[in-house]
């Protein structure tokens, strides 16, 4: 991809709110570690929030060493590694209790499957599916308005 | 439409008329002067007119793009006509690159998601070629090469022939083969009243009048390179001495000069250091490797980079052994990010200055030609010398020589062959209906001396009442767009146009819905509708 700094943020925006929402509705009833009555929508929608917001922070960092490539793009690798410093920065928020509405720690099984597949899911839609409804998005460095 | 040479003179057709009298269906005089034509004109000159929307000149691939893009865009078949020679889209493309050595099985210089046979982008060439495979690591290898490009490995680029068989089966979606008509346009004019005409010459009996005349409310220009470009000295050779066997452009036929290294020792000269360089040098090495041959490679730089270039840490180039490396014509992020965005908001000189500093001559950095040239300069037989040629001449026994003014004085280096890699012709005025649309169109050209264009591809100061002139392809480097020489670039062109033709109501504009449901199609090779 080669993203601009808007084209992140926006494509961000998106990917979290639409994509990552659909699939922790689906994810959140079979997570384990969540007891008999199971891990509440109330906490991976709140992990979900942490991963947007903090996200739109890292997207600023990764356009920072983006300048340092002569291509000015954003490989594909790394797309997928970067699920690695932002899920351990997830991870300490929540366990700091910084995240909105969970009050009693989260499971870390929960976290670790919710997480990784919703950072699974985002990054294959954003690497092909994404094109199809929006067929100027790659032209214009990930811009959806 | 660029074929070895600039676009030969009409070929004759209909009947000839003895005399100074034109032939019937002709041009005139008048028409040839004269840079608007009313309707009685061209009637009178007695020239059949065929109405249609919109015509597309070329006929190669910028013309099939930009009638996918419409024809999904809701563009019935008969609305476009596109007009050039070639039996398929294609073909002069996959001709000028099986000649400079990329045959159908080797791999093209285009990323995975540049996919002429689909406006999407997905699935790319890599996934295509994955599901296509018939073994586990055919599957996994390029995705896995997707994956981890360019970091862990080079670019995927698709094989040549999956490129072309994609487009035939969209050509066969569109309706593309009913929307030709073959032939060789002569110029383009202004229409009194709105529109243009378009004047194709047909191929010999074919046509009852010499010339037909397309009466159209838009025209599209995709011409590509009106020929081959030759060194100054090289072709000042070519011509004194006759000598078109041992002095051979990449982009003619050349495979003598391999089938003739392969059967007794020899030394080449190879000029060029871009991409068709690189597909000499590794065609001449891979028959060192593979066949036996004896051959010594000269490489001659008139420029030669010895490292990264650029002032700025932030806008520095990779380059190394004379070579300026990056893995497409520009950089990735000129066709849709960062370097995209700059060049649109730069003036016409300062993108000149941007434009230059991105292309120029370039070649991938790619790990078997690294490879194959450091064990070609470890045995000697890869050499390089930096300079100006000054002469080219007959040697002895039948070698070229090729004097070289370098930093250390002048040199002389005898060579069986010389092969000048250093690409097309590029010059619009070269082109005789690019050069029609400058002298009689009202176009113009831009810092770089191309098409100048708008954003939206219209060709400037060529409007014609409510019709539009646009333009795709190499014509118009120099505008907004770097990467306009390229399946990707042709693909932002096309879908620039059909959003301005969107809003003047010629086509729908491609929704998220529309987009969807046309991927669909797409996916389960269902026709477009008619």
């Amino acid at each position: 991809m080669t993203p601009t700094l808007f084209g992140r943020i926006q494509t961000r925006i998106f990917l979290v709110a639409v994509v990552g929402s659909l699939w922790t509705l689906l994810i959140t009833p079979v997570l384990p570690g969540g007891g008999d009555d199971g891990v509440p929508y109330a906490m991976t929608f709140s992990i979900l929030l942490v991963v947007g917001v903090a996200g739109i922070v890292w997207e600023f960092v990764y356009h920072a060493l983006q300048q340092f490539r002569w291509e000015k793009d954003w490989p594909t690798l790394l797309s997928l590694v970067t699920g690695i410093n932002e899920g351990l920065l997830a991870w300490l928020i929540v366990a700091a209790g910084f995240a909105p509405g969970i009050d009693d720690g989260v499971p870390l099984a929960a976290f670790l499957v919710h997480f990784i597949t919703t950072w699974l899911v985002i990054f294959l839609y954003a690497n092909g599916p994404m094109r199809v409804p929006f067929l100027r998005w790659r032209y214009r460095g990930g811009r959806l308005v | 439409m660029s074929q070895q040479q600039p676009p030969p003179p009409a070929p004759p057709g209909g009947t000839p008329a003895a005399g100074s009298a034109p032939a019937a269906g002709d041009l005139t005089d008048q028409l040839i002067a004269t840079s608007i034509w009313t309707d009685e004109m061209v009637a009178g000159a007695g020239i059949p007119i065929i109405d249609v929307p919109l015509t597309s000149v070329g006929g190669g691939i910028g013309s099939f793009v930009l009638a996918d893009v419409l024809r999904i865009a809701g563009m019935p078949a008969g609305s476009m006509r596109a007009l050039g020679q070639a039996d398929r889209p294609w073909d002069t493309y996959a001709y000028l690159a099986s000649v400079s050595q990329i045959p159908e099985p080797e791999r093209l210089r285009s990323d995975a998601g540049s996919t002429p046979d689909n406006i999407w982008g997905f699935p790319s060439f890599a996934v295509r070629e994955a599901f296509g495979a018939r073994s586990l690591t055919g599957f996994i290898a390029p995705l896995f090469q997707v994956l981890v490009e360019p970091i862990l490995t080079d670019y995927y680029t698709p094989p040549a022939g999956h490129v072309y068989s994609g487009m035939q089966r969209e050509a066969d979606r569109i309706g593309w083969w009913n929307m030709v008509d073959k032939g060789q346009v002569r110029m383009i004019r202004r229409r009194a009243g709105g529109g243009y005409f378009t004047i194709l010459t047909p191929p010999a009996g074919t046509s009852a009048t010499k010339r037909v005349a397309y009466r159209s409310l838009h025209v599209h220009t995709a011409v590509g390179y009106p020929g081959v470009r030759f060194l100054r000295d090289l072709q000042e050779y070519r011509e004194k001495h006759q000598d078109f066997t041992r002095v051979v452009n990449a982009y003619e036929p050349h495979e003598h000069v391999y089938q003739e290294l392969r059967k007794r020792p020899g030394t080449v000269v190879v000029r060029g250091s871009g991409i068709v360089g690189s597909r000499i040098l590794q065609r001449l090495i891979d028959d060192r490797e593979h066949h036996g041959a004896q051959t010594t490679i000269i490489h001659l730089f008139r420029n030669f980079v010895d490292g990264p270039q650029g002032k700025s840490i932030f806008m520095r180039r990779p380059g190394a052994d004379g070579f300026a490396y990056q893995g497409f014509n520009f950089p990735k992020a000129a066709w849709g990010g960062q370097l995209k965005n700059r060049l649109e908001r730069s003036g016409p000189e300062e993108r000149k200055e941007l434009i230059a500093q991105m292309g120029g001559t370039n070649t991938p950095k790619r790990k078997l030609w690294q490879q194959q040239l450091a064990k070609g300069r470890r045995e000697g037989y890869y050499r390089t010398h930096v300079g100006t040629v000054t002469e080219v001449y007959p040697g002895d026994d039948g070698t070229v020589v090729t004097r070289i003014d370098t930093a250390d004085g002048v040199l002389e280096v005898a060579a069986n062959y010389i092969v000048d890699a250093t690409g097309l012709q590029a010059d619009i005025g070269e082109h005789r209906v690019l050069n029609d649309l400058l002298e009689h169109g009202g176009a113009g050209r831009n810092a770089v001396g191309r098409l100048d264009v708008e954003p939206s591809f219209e060709v400037r100061g060529t409007r014609s009442g409510e019709g539009r002139i646009y333009a795709s392809g190499s014509s118009t480097l120099g505008g907004y767009y770097a990467g306009v020489d390229s399946f990707l670039g042709l693909q932002y062109a096309a879908l620039q146009i059909a959003d301005d033709l969107a809003s003047q109501r010629f086509v729908k504009k491609i929704g998220p819905v529309r987009s969807t449901l046309q991927w669909w199609k797409w996916a389960f090779n269902r026709k477009v509708s008619s």
